[in-house]
């Protein structure tokens, strides 16, 4: 009964991780009423601009992908597999480059200051929803993507005989099915999405609910309306699980995107013009930013100065240690009962659970203290969902497969794990442990609640730079944060591929 | 001697029944798809609890043991070696869970030997041919010592004729070590080449098991219906 009793005692564990903070919350918060115009404000803004930048997202994706599924050119694997790069870059990096593109003295002002064009502010609700459409257009596009591959091959063929219209015939009836679902996924990210907020909103007309919690702390140290804020962060984090829950829709994990379909539609003139100028444009305006981080962070690279290096320092140790602790908490929790325990991470946002830590934490020591093992156990936690919804089909799948041999064989207990469940695991638990600690080394959220200058991890370090206009240091300190992140990416996803 | 005393197991719609004794040196379970051949063969390898009834062997009741504890080895349709580890790491298996010692090492060499795979013990399974892998499962269950041998379908990825070079390969090496077979087969044809008696699994019961010749010289309705009238 051991074997059944610890995922139990694990789910027990994580679920008291999360519902101790939302406790405190909840407690503090003092209902509804504490809300005045200002958080109404908030709250109207987090969902309107969760679902344009959703729906934008879609609408853009739709074309990109329509086009990258029907037209072949040199590269088109490569560009599929950048779509998935988005989620493991930092949010922090992605704004500095949109702002070199589309900020004020950046390349798209430049160009229009020649052609006679008026300034473009990216600052307001306009930034917050271009950042979004930056990171999520790839998400959408690798969803929808997946809906033109799964329609069978034999479909195509039979409108091609038919000369009937792929269209209407195929393509509506699969993006009435995957669309509700992609766009529930985007606009519950964008609920959630407080670095963007942070470093392209604010104001009264771009201030989101997790934004709001994060001033009531830092500029009216208003300890009761933080919590209240929490509290309304936390109802639509919960609606939008449970939502989630009802849609279930794809994840974007799946592999094999750059297949080639045999298709005999867009094969006219202006059906390829239309795709390329689709394709040029996403690649345009995915790379561009990416690029000009590279550019411009080249040069501040060789000079940051310590205070950078000491933040690398400590957001690599939490980034490993939330790492750790993640798949230490991922693979007894690989079960049914365990994924429920996991997706209580999704519907709580990490500010809800920073504002939670915080109450508690506060009347003991000073928050700064705690800033780096609260983002660490906040980064872990949310990165289990994740984790677990990679683990659980290859773990099922090992015991299927090598069960019985393992048991015929006498191989149990912790001997199973060492010498069937684990090695069988290796290529996921890379590609996990990859993931998580990209994730959190590119994290910026609760930590900002927490930290001061001493405690700063790199992605707060490099806000802290831009806040005081020291750009060349703070591209220099976004290339390297790049390098960091997606340099633990692929060493821990190709130590997953060695030798197997 | 395995004994099924009474055994009966029960899900949903699915009804199973056996109550005999299985004492040739190799018995073959043959039956329609579904009746039932590999949920007796889980009952006796443990891996599956009965509803009601004993397992015995030679007069002791193992229903309640796990497998490993059983005197039971098995080999599968397939996954019968782990890929991640050589073939040699496979079979040491077989002798312990810890690293093997000199003297473990040296049975594991002698395994493969016997099966005709001198040398290919640093091998990944993934670099051996069909056969091969099935050798190296086989010189496994060799090595476990159990005196009775449980084929699930064996061999069922290979080609006809190295399927039947396997199973006489196995009939061969188990008469000499004494070991009892009782083999699942969905190819009647290979059990009147390698086994002594055979045991009809249909309308959800074991029936006892016949000398292999007597019951297809005489079939039985069962066998018949079963059988077609090729």
């Amino acid at each position: 009964m051991a074997q059944r009793a610890l995922p139990l005692i694990w789910a027990l564990l994580v679920a008291g991780l999360v519902i101790g903070p939302v406790t405190a919350v909840v407690w503090r918060a003092g209902g509804l009423a504490a809300l005045g115009p200002a958080e109404y404000d908030a709250l109207w803004f987090t969902l309107w601009q969760a679902a344009v930048s959703a729906a934008l997202s879609i609408a853009l994706a739709v074309q990109v992908a329509r086009a990258l599924s029907r037209q072949r050119f040199p590269g088109r694997g490569l560009l599929i597999a950048l779509l998935g790069a988005p989620f493991i870059l930092p949010v922090i990096v992605a704004v500095l480059g949109l702002l070199a593109v589309f900020g004020g003295s950046g390349l798209v002002n430049q160009l229009g200051a020649m052609l006679g064009l008026p300034r473009i502010d990216i600052y307001g609700y306009h930034g917050v929803i271009l950042a979004h459409v930056f990171f999520n257009l790839p998400l959408a596009t690798r969803l929808i993507l997946q809906g033109w591959l799964a329609i069978p091959a034999e479909r195509f063929r039979l409108a091609a005989t038919l000369d009937a219209p792929v269209g209407r015939l195929l393509e509506r009836p699969m993006l009435r099915r995957i669309a509700p679902g992609a766009f529930a996924v985007i606009f519950v990210i964008c609920l959630t999405s407080f670095a963007v907020a942070l470093t392209l909103g604010g104001g009264p007309r771009a201030t989101t609910v997790e934004l709001a919690i994060y001033q009531a702390f830092k500029f009216d140290f208003d300890l009761g309306k933080a919590a209240t804020l929490a509290l309304v962060q936390l109802a639509l984090g919960v609606a939008s699980a449970l939502a989630l829950l009802r849609l279930s829709p794809p994840d974007g994990f799946g592999a094999g995107l750059d297949r080639l379909q045999a298709r005999w539609d867009g094969r006219t003139g202006p059906a390829r013009l239309g795709d390329a100028l689709w394709i040029g444009f996403a690649a345009l305006f995915l790379l561009t930013p990416l690029a000009m981080i590279v550019i411009a962070g080249l040069p501040g690279l060789l000079s940051l100065p310590t205070e950078v290096w000491q933040a690398a320092l400590r957001s690599l140790i939490v980034a490993l240690g939330a790492t750790a602790l993640t798949l230490t908490l991922a693979l007894p929790l690989a079960t049914e009962l365990g994924e429920l325990a996991g997706l209580l991470g999704v519907a709580v946002s990490g500010l809800v659970l920073g504002t939670g830590l915080f109450l508690i934490v506060q009347p003991f020591m000073r928050p700064a203290d705690a800033a780096l093992p609260v983002t660490l156990l906040v980064n872990a936690l949310m990165a289990l969902p994740f984790v677990l919804r990679i683990l659980r089909p290859e773990l099922d799948a090992a015991r299927a497969d090598y069960g019985n041999l393992a048991a015929s064989l006498g191989i149990t207990g912790p001997a199973l794990w060492r010498i069937v469940l684990l090695p069988r695991l290796r290529r996921p638990l890379g590609f996990a442990a990859g993931l998580t600690a990209a994730l959190s080394m590119g994290d910026l959220g609760v930590i900002a609640l927490f930290a001061d200058g001493e405690h700063a991890t790199l992605p707060l370090q490099l806000y802290r730079l831009m806040g005081a206009y020291r750009m060349e240091a703070a591209q220099g300190a976004a290339l390297l944060l790049l390098m960091l992140s997606l340099g633990l990416f692929w060493l821990f996803d190709k130590g997953g591929r060695a030798d197997a | 001697m395995l004994e099924l005393r009474q055994l009966a197991y029960t899900q949903g719609d699915f009804h199973l029944t056996a109550d005999t004794t299985i004492s040739a040196g190799f018995t073959a379970l043959i039956g329609p798809s579904g009746a039932g051949k590999s949920t007796v063969l889980n009952m006796i390898a443990g891996f599956l609890a009965p509803t009601s009834g004993q397992v015995l062997w030679d007069g002791q009741d193992i229903t309640a043991l796990p497998p490993a504890r059983r005197p039971v080895s098995i080999l599968f349709q397939d996954n019968n070696l782990f890929p991640h580890l050589t073939v040699a790491a496979n079979l040491a298996l077989a002798l312990t869970i810890r690293r093997p010692d000199a003297a473990q090492r040296r049975r594991v060499d002698a395994a493969l030997a016997e099966v005709g795979l001198e040398g290919l013990g640093p091998r990944k399974p993934a670099a051996l041919s069909g056969g091969q892998q099935g050798r190296a499962a086989l010189a496994r269950v060799l090595l476990q010592d159990r005196p009775l041998m449980l084929l699930d379908e064996p061999f069922s990825a290979l080609g006809p004729a190295l399927r039947t070079e396997m199973l006489d390969l196995v009939a061969r090496l188990a008469a000499e070590q004494g070991i009892q077979v009782l083999m699942v087969s969905h190819a009647p044809e290979d059990a009147r080449r390698v086994a002594g008696e055979v045991a009809l699994v249909s309308h959800h019961q074991l029936h006892p098991p016949e000398p292999t010749d007597t019951l297809f010289a005489t079939p039985s309705a069962h066998l018949k219906a079963y059988l077609g009238d090729a």
